[in-house]
């Protein structure tokens, strides 16, 4: 849970909740690799979506007027909306990327769900692979992370581009940035600027919070 | 699901971007009595007649649907402001003027929600309208400027709805280029071949809004 570490305790507890998930809601979108799952922050807006449905409906009881409660109403949607698009767009990469991610470092970035999700679904994929085409080739290209026996390497396994552009908008002046190793490549971060930027080379400023995708 | 998007390209649907833009806040004067409203996006209100409080935007529509508050016009979208902008946009032909990151959305949301709490609606339409085509014209020129030696694009002012449309094509464009460029795809290292490899690397890097 690096995401919002580096900022000072007092400010970090005043940020709603909602805008932490927008914020790792926009940030999954638009970044190639799965993050870290953020299950205090899921299991808090949770806990809020549970509250607000019990409210209302004891306002529904106690006969509280249409329109404040459609607005409450609205209020919820959105946040259930943001917490299953959430949700939703870690299984679009998962799916993706279940291979790759059940053998890297990536596996423990998934919350216990995710990893039974991609237990099961890398089963039935595999199944589904042998009984439909692995079975029928000739000996040596039978492998599902293989192309063939001689491959040294798994060559076959789809994996996040790292190496993808994305848009990013610094959250403070960071100042010069080296973009690769070798320093030839620096650029000057300032403030509220929007860039379009290799995303491996932003990647460390996206964890620790300083740089937002958009 | 309805709004969901492309995963693949990682582009927020302009439904999307529209949810993002309701929840800036906009000044409202409601016309009823309602209670502070305890939300899981904040606490509003209290609501009193006449009096002038801050809402999200999604709030002040709804509100404004049912006929409960008049939205307060945002100071940017006054006809004297925009002029202004407009002025400046035409004016300087590599650089984006500040407007609010969802200038597009707020606009549009408003002139359709709250055509009556407009002042000279059609005059702020045009100009708004005006001002986002002199703006793309300008991002179109900006995007002849990539290249293979790109590996930083700035996009200073540049709004969410503006970054939303160029999102697709730039991403690929400047894959597409950084993939050709770069060493291990210049198979034979001659004379040529370094030359170009050294450019591709040491190569300036080129804004969008040349320095």
């Amino acid at each position: 849970m690096s995401y919002w570490e580096d900022e000072d305790p007092l400010v970090a507890s005043t940020i709603p909740d909602v805008e932490r998930l927008k914020r790792a809601w926009r940030n999954e979108k638009a970044a190639p690799e799965i993050f870290q799952f953020q299950a205090e922050l899921v299991q808090r807006a949770r806990e809020q979506v549970q509250l607000q449905e019990d409210n209302i409906t004891v306002m529904q009881a106690e006969g509280t007027d249409d329109l404040t409660l459609s607005l409450y109403q609205m209020d919820l949607d959105r946040t259930l909306f943001l917490l299953r698009s959430y949700l939703r767009t870690r299984l679009h990469k998962i799916e993706k990327y279940m291979i790759h991610i059940s053998k890297t470092e990536l596996w423990d970035r998934l919350s216990e769900h995710e990893q039974g999700f991609v237990k099961r679904c890398t089963d039935a994929f595999e199944d589904h692979l042998e009984q439909s085409v692995l079975s029928h080739l000739p000996y040596g290209y039978q492998s599902i992370l293989k192309q063939s026996i001689s491959s040294e390497e798994d060559d076959m396994v789809p994996e996040p581009k790292l190496d993808a552009f994305v848009f990013c908008r610094s959250k403070g002046t960071i100042g010069a940035f080296q973009l690769d190793e070798t320093g030839e490549e620096i650029v000057d971060l300032v403030e509220d600027d929007l860039y379009v930027l290799r995303y491996k080379s932003i990647k460390a400023l996206v964890e620790t919070g300083q740089i937002d995708l958009v | 699901m309805a709004g969901q998007t492309d995963p693949d390209l990682s582009i927020f649907s302009s439904a999307e971007v529209e949810f993002l833009a309701e929840n800036e806040v906009v000044e409202i004067v409601p016309n009823m009595r309602m209670e502070k409203l305890e939300m899981i996006s904040g606490d509003f209100g209290p609501f009193l007649p006449q009096i002038v409080t801050k809402v999200p935007l999604w709030l002040a529509v709804a509100l404004k649907k049912r006929g409960k508050c008049m939205i307060r016009l945002p100071e940017w979208m006054t006809v004297e402001r925009l002029t202004k902008v407009l002025e400046a946009e035409r004016e300087s032909p590599r650089e984006f003027q500040p407007l609010p990151f969802h200038y597009v959305e707020i606009s549009r949301l408003l002139f359709d929600h709250a055509r009556d709490d407009i002042p000279d609606i059609y005059m702020v339409r045009n100009l708004v309208e005006d001002i986002r085509d002199v703006r793309f014209h300008k991002v179109e020129t900006g995007l002849e400027t990539i290249s293979g030696r790109t590996h930083a694009v700035k996009l200073k002012n540049l709004s969410a709805m503006e970054v939303n449309i160029v999102r697709p094509f730039v991403m690929r464009a400047l894959q597409a280029f950084y993939k050709h460029d770069s060493p291990e795809m210049i198979p034979q290292p001659d004379v040529n071949g370094s030359k170009r490899q050294q450019v591709a690397n040491h190569g300036p890097r080129r804004d969008l809004r040349p320095r």
